[in-house]
């Protein structure tokens, strides 16, 4: 490795801190930003002016924005989040290390079901363009999509929950309580019903790029070399064809995080879209900050990690030293 | 490369002498034709053509862009088949074995080790993701059925022998890392990899540049001969094809219009096409700036092909027969054309031969 090669990844991290400083003023100024004054949220209305002033003070927000978002800044990146403002007034960080595993383990199982359908499927419909599998597939998956999330969590809810009872519909079981079964158990519901709702799009991202690949010289050399045909499909066409699908994955992963809130809601997850959506309707500033800058970090790291995947995807991308 | 010589020197062997009469030709291709079928109607890219190829001979196919050449060889390999949007008629024999009355998996099996191709652009016939040692070894393991390791070696050894220097390095190189040349060398090595003894060389040379064509076409050749390989090669250029095949067949619009030795076809040609295609190569005996004579109009539309000779409409020579009566490919009577063949009502010199 010489200098040159460690200066991309180098570059790299230097932009993504750029990003992160960006996205923290944003999210600080959610609190400009937010309807309504955090103090008469709090303490309610039909106060006297000087207690809502105190508790102004209470809370530091008669100091001037930029000293708060330093001090907001500082907590930030040693980890503390500052605290809640609304009863029980626990601590920021405590709650959102509590949801942030549930939604990440949503987000990925989905992720993961997902592409354990899409894949084959999108190789069939490739392989076979335009035949009456390809068409059932394209038609079958948009099918799914239209479905919305509530109606398809409620019907497996219903079907496989109370009719069939294969499912629990009980508390939450935490990775942490070392009962993964029974993890896994809870968690897959609903991860399906995330997974299909980004199925189809991945099936079509993936299908398109794989019929552009199998036109490709390469792919009618693999076969004149008498290669199997499923395996010119896995070994010559899928990570070729790939970008467009990984790309997807880390743009729905770091969106799934924060947004799988009707979900969480059907089956009853204390996830990080429930977090947000309760603070944010309680005023609660500093933990709709702290979680969304949270997912902020998340999504940008992500895609980061994506964009070093694409130089083991495609080796023309890394820079070539001769 | 030792194991390899005698893998490909051994295999043809047998052959000969298990059969009473004389040795069934390599490569046995009866009346071919391949029909694509668009919305427009059927395209006949390949119309009955028919040839055969004995071992360690080679033929060159020979004509302009859209006359069916490369159609031609993909059909003979068994690539294209009858299927969906696809008519295949005729039948094609390598080695005894009815390519397109076999089973996927039985034409599978035949590629690589008895029929193998080699692809005109080598900056896309090789796959960017995948090393070009892996490009080898991964048909070394499905047909040799080597290990990992095994297949390594012999992949550099391949590299070796298509003379590409430092062939360890490079084989853990991927293809943009490799010039033109050195890739078309890959390619070349890939069809050779499980020693086949019929290899398609489909325009090998016309994407890499002039100073390479020339390495890559004699490397062919040699290569051919060291490893008792039959060849055909495919060209729009005719001299590519001069001094480096034994025969040579000029295809015009889906069929042969002539077949013969490569000589007599460049000593006399007979179909005024042939002939026309000999007078467009440049030659350094004429004088600078001398206008080289090329052929009026353009090849004909597939989905309507002329009645008669498909050339009639861009022949000097053609008469009222030429539009109405396609010419069948037929010896020739003079005694210096020993075999070969051509369509034509009305074969060059044909005239001057009957008066003497």
């Amino acid at each position: 490795m010489s200098v040159a090669a460690l200066r991309r990844p180098a570059l790299r991290l230097l932009e993504l801190l750029g990003v992160l400083f960006i996205a923290s003023i944003g999210v600080f100024s959610l609190v400009v930003l937010m309807p309504g004054d955090p103090a008469v949220d709090i303490l309610g209305a039909g106060r006297a002016p000087s207690e809502y002033a105190a508790l102004r003070t209470e809370l530091g927000l008669d100091q001037p924005l930029v000293t708060r978002y330093l001090d907001w800044l500082g907590g930030a990146l040693t980890g503390d989040l500052g605290r809640s403002v609304v009863p029980p007034q626990s601590d920021v960080t405590d709650r959102v290390l509590s949801a942030l595993p549930v939604s990440f383990e949503i987000a990925a199982l989905g992720l993961v079901i997902a592409l354990l359908i899409a894949v084959p499927l999108a190789m069939w419909s490739a392989y076979r363009e335009g035949s009456a599998a390809d068409r059932i597939i394209g038609a079958g998956t948009f099918g799914v999509l239209s479905v919305p999330s509530f109606l398809a969590g409620l019907l497996l809810i219903l079907v496989l929950v109370n009719s069939a009872g294969w499912f629990p519909r009980s508390e939450w079981v935490r990775i942490g309580d070392g009962d993964l079964l029974g993890n896994l158990h809870h968690a897959f519901l609903p991860a399906l019903t995330v997974a299909l709702a980004e199925l189809a799009m991945f099936t079509r991202v993936l299908r398109g790029d794989l019929i552009v690949t199998l036109r490709e010289d390469y792919i009618l050399a693999a076969r004149a070399k008498g290669m199997n045909p499923l395996r010119v499909l896995f070994t010559d066409a899928l990570r070729p064809s790939s970008f467009s699908l990984v790309t997807l994955l880390g743009l729905s992963l770091g969106r799934l995080i924060g947004s799988t809130v009707v979900v969480e809601y059907l089956f009853s997850l204390p996830g990080m879209g429930t977090l947000i959506v309760n603070a944010a309707g309680q005023g609660d500033y500093p933990m709709v900050q702290g979680a969304v800058l949270t997912i902020a970090v998340i999504y940008v790291v992500i895609n980061a990690g994506i964009d070093l995947s694409y130089g083991y995807l495609d080796p023309r991308t890394r820079r070539v030293h001769v | 490369m030792t194991p390899k010589r005698e893998a490909a020197t051994t295999a043809p062997a047998p052959t000969d002498g298990t059969r009473g009469t004389a040795a069934p030709p390599l490569l046995d291709a009866t009346d071919v034709r391949t029909a694509f079928h668009t919305p427009r109607g059927a395209v006949r890219a390949v119309d009955g053509v028919s040839l055969t190829l004995s071992e360690g001979e080679t033929l060159g196919i020979v004509g302009e862009s859209g006359s069916g050449k490369s159609v031609l060889g993909r059909t003979l390999m068994g690539l294209i088949t009858d299927g969906p949007g696809t008519t295949v008629s005729g039948t094609v024999r390598i080695g005894g074995k009815d390519v397109h009355a076999l089973t996927p998996a039985g034409r599978r099996a035949l590629w690589g080790t008895e029929v193998a191709m080699v692809f005109q652009d080598p900056m896309t016939s090789l796959n960017p993701v995948k090393k070009t040692g892996t490009h080898l070894s991964e048909s070394l393991r499905l047909h040799l059925g080597l290990g990992r390791a095994d297949a390594r070696d012999r992949a550099v050894d391949l590299l070796r022998q298509v003379g590409i220097p430092e062939p360890a390095r490079r084989a853990g190189q991927y293809p943009h890392e490799l010039s033109g040349g050195m890739r078309q060398r890959v390619v070349i090595a890939m069809a050779l990899a499980c020693g086949p003894r019929l290899l398609i060389a489909d325009e090998p040379t016309t994407a890499l540049d002039v100073t390479v064509q020339k390495q890559i076409l004699d490397l062919l050749r040699s290569l051919a001969e060291e490893l008792r390989m039959a060849t055909i090669l495919i060209s729009h250029d005719l001299a590519t094809v001069a001094g480096r095949t034994d025969r040579v067949a000029v295809m015009y619009a889906g069929r042969l219009v002539e077949y013969a030795d490569t000589a007599a076809v460049f000593d006399r040609p007979r179909h005024p096409y042939s002939s026309a295609l000999i007078a467009s190569i440049p030659r350094l005996d004429l004088p600078p700036h001398t206008l080289l004579p090329a052929i009026e109009g353009r090849p004909p539309n597939l989905l309507h092909p002329p009645a008669g000779c498909r050339f009639a409409p861009r022949c000097d020579t053609a008469t009222d027969r030429c539009t109405t009566e396609s010419p069948g490919l037929t010896a020739y009577a003079g005694e210096r054309d020993a075999g070969g063949l051509v369509a034509c009502h009305h074969p060059l010199g044909a005239a001057e031969e009957a008066a003497v």
